[in-house]
């Protein structure tokens, strides 16, 4: 499975609400995340609800954070502070066990 | 609320008919509401319908946050009701938010929070000035998310941050096994609870509306039937009325001048309520057309229900006994609507009579027969609707006549349950005897009213209906009026007696006064001769005395014996001397 190019490039927005634990988690979860798996090749916004209202209301978030995958297609959605890596890399098509420190450990 | 008083819960009318009497005015002003019953129960459509109330009759603006349905969805559903939707959205008075949440579209990576849909909620709300929201049907995010954990307390934050914006909700649940809602969002919304129920018997359904709870206010505790009619849901309550309508002692003719002298000075009561009952083809169906035509008559407009025959048919079988309906109904001030009862449900039968009431406002209304009803539902429907039909025509002060065709001589349960309801219960039937099949009428119960105890005969004319006496039989069938020609006759007989007596004593009077006349004449007459006697002793003995007198002489001068008395010697004297 070797995407194409162009359909390769991530277009990711990660909304949070205010400053809070979960906030600051998300973020840092989903910066770490995309550091390590899609260096070079997403483009991540972070949306504060509270500061673009108008942006929650056209893209039906319910939760915060919610995470959407706009490309690849298909659109994702994904809900919590992306604590759980491994669902979080599945969710986005992503290979789950890169280097393989599970099998080690 | 600051602004509320002890004791008294601030409400907000739904503006929904009949529910805001259910509820003692409306839901809890500023709390949440569950509204929660099976799919298809009309939750949805409750619910759109307390924020377009609110929107056209109080002025609050509302959301209406779809989980369901699409706006567009939504919109069209509603529209049959006459909601306009997209003038409300386009006047900024309402916003109708489609939050899709179809499952598996989410992917939980951890912990989270509703805060979107809050913030989402809480900018439709100030985008319009929000006083009302519903949330329609907040469980299908239990669909969404898989962890119910987070989700409960979620929703217990969302309820209560609904609570603190002062916002009257709607939330609408899907009825589960065992509990109200599917997930028991119920612990959540603890205030005022409605639920809904659609059930269907004999092939009739019926929608009804129960209060489970309400907390701090009466309400009231009954299943009421409620419809989803062409103007939106309307719920029915048995007893909203409470008898306290107005009574009035102004009389309504029948249209048969000795029915109305039966009921005494002049007919029925304005508002009250007629039972005719009798078997078949006992002109029943007739009385009830000329109670019409006489109202006709006076110039007022009356409204008859015929579950049997066609307007048409009324009209012609109606005139061949010289009761004219048409020019009533040209006229505008007589209406017919004829259906079979099974064409509407009960409750659907008691709205359609109810809108019909309002927009003809009749003063009376006829019901022919109301025994078929029976068909419709069981004696106890038939009697709850009856008895919501009867108070709803009281309130109004509409006088109603139902008949009731009974198969037998025995009334039926239904008409049983009917009398109680009815103000004046009138009974025709048939007698057979001689070789004729007559009919006759009485009045059985007339409450209020001296009326009579005879039984009349009840004779079809080629105009109209007569009432004539009836003939007393040797069987003494009509023991009422026997007694009365008897009452009569001892009644004169005691009147003679009491005048001869009286004679009597006049004519001892007169001859007591003639014997004392009489004696007193016999006195007089006595006394008389007894003066005339004096009279003459007096002068008699004054001259027997001249004669002792005069014989003493002469007896001296012959020398006679003087030792004889004088009157012997006077009557001896008389004998002798002779004259």
């Amino acid at each position: 499975m070797s995407p194409a190019p162009g359909e390769d490039r991530y277009e990711l927005t990660l909304f949070v609400s205010g400053a809070s634990d979960l906030s600051a988690r998300a973020i840092a979860n989903a910066r770490q995340l995309c550091e390590s798996h899609l260096h070079g090749r997403y483009h991540l916004a972070v949306v504060d609800v509270h500061e673009d209202p108008a942006a929650v209301l056209s893209s039906q978030v319910l939760a915060a954070p919610t995470l959407i995958k706009h490309r690849p297609l298909p659109v994702r959605r994904l809900v919590g502070d992306l604590s759980h890596t491994d669902k979080v890399l599945l969710a986005l098509d992503l290979p789950v066990a890169t280097p393989a420190p599970r099998a080690v450990g | 609320m600051i602004s509320a008083r002890m004791g008294e819960l601030p409400k907000a009318p739904t503006g929904i008919s009949g529910l805001d009497e259910v509820t003692g005015g409306g839901l809890p002003r500023g709390r949440p509401t569950l509204v929660c019953g099976p799919a298809g129960c009309g939750k949805t459509l409750l619910a759109m319908e307390f924020l377009v109330r609110g929107i056209t009759e109080f002025d609050e603006p509302g959301v209406f946050v779809a989980f369901e349905e699409s706006a567009a969805d939504l919109v069209a559903n509603v529209a049959s009701l006459g909601f306009d939707l997209a003038r409300y959205e386009a006047d900024g008075q309402l916003i109708v938010d489609h939050i899709s949440v179809a499952g598996g579209e989410l992917e939980e990576t951890g912990d989270w929070d509703l805060d979107g849909l809050l913030l989402r909620l809480g900018a439709a709300i100030d985008t319009v000035g929000a006083k009302r929201v519903v949330l329609d049907t907040i469980e299908t995010l239990f669909g969404a998310f898989s962890n119910t954990a987070v989700l409960r307390a979620e929703l217990r934050r969302l309820f209560g941050w609904l609570k603190d914006r002062g916002v009257t909700a709607v939330i609408t649940g899907e009825r589960g096994d065992g509990s109200l809602t599917r997930y028991g969002i119920e612990e959540y919304v603890s205030d005022c609870v409605i639920v809904l129920d659609h059930r269907v018997t004999e092939q009739t359904s019926t929608r009804r509306l129960r209060i489970l709870k309400y907390r701090g206010s009466l309400h009231g505790t009954n299943e009421y039937p409620f419809l989803i009619g062409e103007s939106g849901v309307s719920v029915l309550p048995v007893t909203s009325h409470g008898l306290r309508h107005d009574v009035s002692s102004e009389r309504v003719s029948t249209g048969v001048d000795r029915l109305d002298a039966m009921l005494g000075d002049g007919g029925v009561y304005k508002g009250s309520t007629v039972l005719v009952t009798g078997t078949a083809g006992t002109g029943k169906s007739t009385l009830a057309a000329q109670f019409c035509d006489a109202t006709c008559r006076r110039g007022e407009r009356a409204l008859y229900f015929a579950f049997e025959e066609s307007q048409a048919e009324i009209i012609r079988n109606m005139s061949s006994v010289g009761i004219h309906l048409k020019p009533w109904v040209d006229a505008g001030l007589l209406q017919f609507h004829c259906f079979r009862p099974s064409l509407l449900g009960l409750e659907a039968h008691l709205f359609a009579m109810q809108k019909s009431v309002g927009e003809f406002d009749p003063s009376v209304v006829v019901k022919d027969p109301v025994s078929d009803l029976l068909r419709v539902g069981s004696d106890a429907d038939v009697s709850a609707m009856l008895t919501r039909q009867v108070d709803f025509l009281k309130t109004r002060g509409v006088t109603a006549l139902f008949t009731s065709l009974n198969s037998a001589v025995q009334p039926t349960m239904a008409d049983q349950h009917i009398a109680s309801l009815v103000d004046t219960w009138i009974l025709v039937k048939t007698m057979e005897g001689n070789g004729e099949h007559n009919r006759v009428v009485y009045v059985l119960k007339s409450r209020g009213m001296a009326h009579s105890n005879q039984i009349r005969e009840f004779l079809l004319t080629g105009q109209g209906i007569e009432l004539a006496d009836v003939y007393v039989g040797p069987q003494g069938v009509l023991t009422g009026s026997a007694r009365q020609a008897q009452e009569a006759q001892e009644l004169s007989d005691g009147t003679a007696r009491l005048e001869d007596l009286a004679q009597r004593r006049v004519n001892l009077e007169r001859r007591r006064e003639g014997v004392e006349a009489q004696t007193a004449a016999l006195w007089r007459e006595f006394e008389d001769e007894a003066d005339s006697v004096r009279r003459l002793l007096s002068h008699d003995s004054t001259g027997v005395d001249d004669r002792a007198g005069q014989r003493a002489e002469q007896g001296r001068l012959r020398r006679a014996d003087v030792a004889e008395p004088a009157y012997a010697a006077h009557g001896r004297d008389s004998d002798v001397g002779g004259s």
